[in-house]
């Protein structure tokens, strides 16, 4: 991988990036890292992490506002992209939240409410899934490469995906239901957990994202 | 396999060093806070609470640096409290690099704040923290209630209906201390932890009274609580994050 090489975090105004951009800086420290607000500078970048944080019905509006929505299309189409949480989220074609919000549509699928209930011992499965649960990887894809199997990431959601095409699923975990931890499709990935929050595992997913060519 | 249930460090800092009160009286040193949560972070903590104890609203800059500098170096999830009393200290704090921001007293004085919190900044990083205390009742039943400033001041307010109407208002977690088993080392205090969790449906962490890692298997076993939450078993060293979690495994708890 060339020293030059660049990453863009997209700022839409929700939250918390300094985590994701610090995460990236501690295991690419040649990588340039920018944050950044700017559909050009999300454009130039050689790879793209779309984050995302809090309610989808605030996230899509910002989204559109900065004009996101067609910098994802054209991303993914052309360079390695990363959606985190809600930004995986906000990839799929509506969400249930806030009685209902369309989204990118990139991949075909709805995003649900977390049943509840309780698991088989009888403890109550409380929402949000907030904590750390493994991941059964469901294909071998690059950005799995050197994470063992069933390694446990952090995750915090109320809603959850589980996409009508199973091909879209690179990794699932189980809160009731089973659902999709980890979706991908040709140069992009996406992820329920928080990478940047899921320590060793997390950071060795960052690390392959950083040198992932965007071929599977 | 299943969710973890969690174990968390907590650093009560002040000035910009982390200390440990007895019944939030006593202050003992224990060091520089960013470098006790990258210890934490090593031995495997799933994620490090930060309580920001400082009196006086002018050293918020020292908290924010501090903040800045610890998601430098933890990747892990790292909730931060105290002193939080406007929307612009939620969106500070987690510009800074917070993932959670834990409310305390002005939840109390303002509880539409939480509303406004959650809405604004999502369930998932607004966290109520309630500081709860037995109190008598006429037919001798368990009764607790909020206490504010250290535990001396009451409220009147049901520790167990204050839950409830948080958990309603959208705060993703609670962190509920017990003011009469802070800093005793005698273990939680159960009831309360297990009244607590078993009505609501959201994550509840477990604070105040451990002594030693039993402590904390039976705040997830008898306490119904989700996470479990000590300071001074592990800053003067007794034991290891990882200790705690061999305990708690030994005792059939799922951890990670």
């Amino acid at each position: 991988m060339p020293s030059t090489s660049s990453l863009a975090v997209m700022d839409y105004g929700m939250g918390n990036l300094r985590s994701v951009a610090n995460a990236v800086r501690k295991v690419a420290p040649d990588v340039e890292v920018l944050v950044s607000s700017k559909p050009e500078d999300i454009l130039a970048a050689d790879r793209v992490i779309f984050p995302g944080v809090g309610a989808i019905r605030d996230c899509m509006a910002e989204i559109l506002a900065a004009g996101f929505d067609q910098v994802v299309a054209e991303v993914s189409q052309s360079k390695p992209m990363l959606a985190i949480c809600v930004g995986m989220q906000a990839l799929l074609s509506h969400s249930a939240e806030n009685n209902g919000v369309d989204c990118l549509g990139l991949f075909e699928g709805d995003v649900k409410l977390f049943p509840g209930g309780e698991d088989a011992q009888g403890a109550a499965l409380k929402v949000p899934h907030m904590g750390w649960n493994t991941v059964e990887q469901t294909v071998a894809h690059p950005l799995w490469e050197g994470i063992e199997n069933h390694a446990r990431f952090y995750f915090v959601h109320s809603y959850y995906v589980m996409p009508d095409n199973k091909a879209l699923l690179a990794g699932t975990s189980d809160y009731g239901v089973p659902f999709a931890a980890a979706l991908a499709k040709d140069n992009v990935f996406a992820t329920q957990f928080h990478p940047e929050k899921s320590h060793t595992s997390g950071l060795q997913l960052l690390h392959n994202f950083v040198q992932w060519s965007g071929e599977c | 396999m299943s969710l973890a249930k969690r174990i968390i460090p907590c650093l009560d800092v002040d000035k910009g060093r982390v200390v440990k009160g007895v019944r939030f009286v006593d202050i003992r040193d224990a060091g520089d806070p960013v470098e006790v949560a990258r210890r934490y972070n090593e031995q495997g903590a799933d994620e490090i609470t930060f309580l920001d104890i400082t009196a006086s609203h002018e050293e918020r800059d020292t908290t924010y640096r501090t903040v800045e500098k610890m998601s430098e170096q933890v990747f892990i999830p790292l909730t931060v409290g105290g002193g939080v009393r406007k929307l612009e200290d939620i969106r500070n704090l987690l510009n800074a690099g917070a993932d959670k921001v834990s409310i305390n007293t002005t939840a109390i004085h303002n509880p539409e704040f939480v509303r406004e919190a959650s809405e604004r900044f999502g369930s998932q990083c607004t966290v109520v923290a309630i500081d709860a205390k037995r109190v008598d009742t006429d037919d001798g039943s368990l009764r607790w209630e909020i206490f504010t400033h250290g535990g001396r001041r009451p409220t009147g307010i049901d520790a167990v209906e204050w839950a409830v109407r948080m958990a309603n208002y959208g705060a993703g977690e609670l962190l509920l201390t017990s003011m009469d088993k802070d800093g005793t080392k005698d273990g939680f205090n159960l009831p309360l932890t297990r009244a607590v969790s078993d009505a609501v449906n959201i994550p509840v962490i477990a604070s105040g009274g451990v002594g030693n890692l039993e402590h904390l298997a039976q705040g997830v076993l008898e306490g119904h609580a989700d996470a479990v939450l000590a300071a001074s078993i592990f800053h003067f060293g007794e034991y290891t994050v990882q200790q705690a979690k061999d305990h708690m495994a030994s005792r059939g708890i799922v951890v990670r």
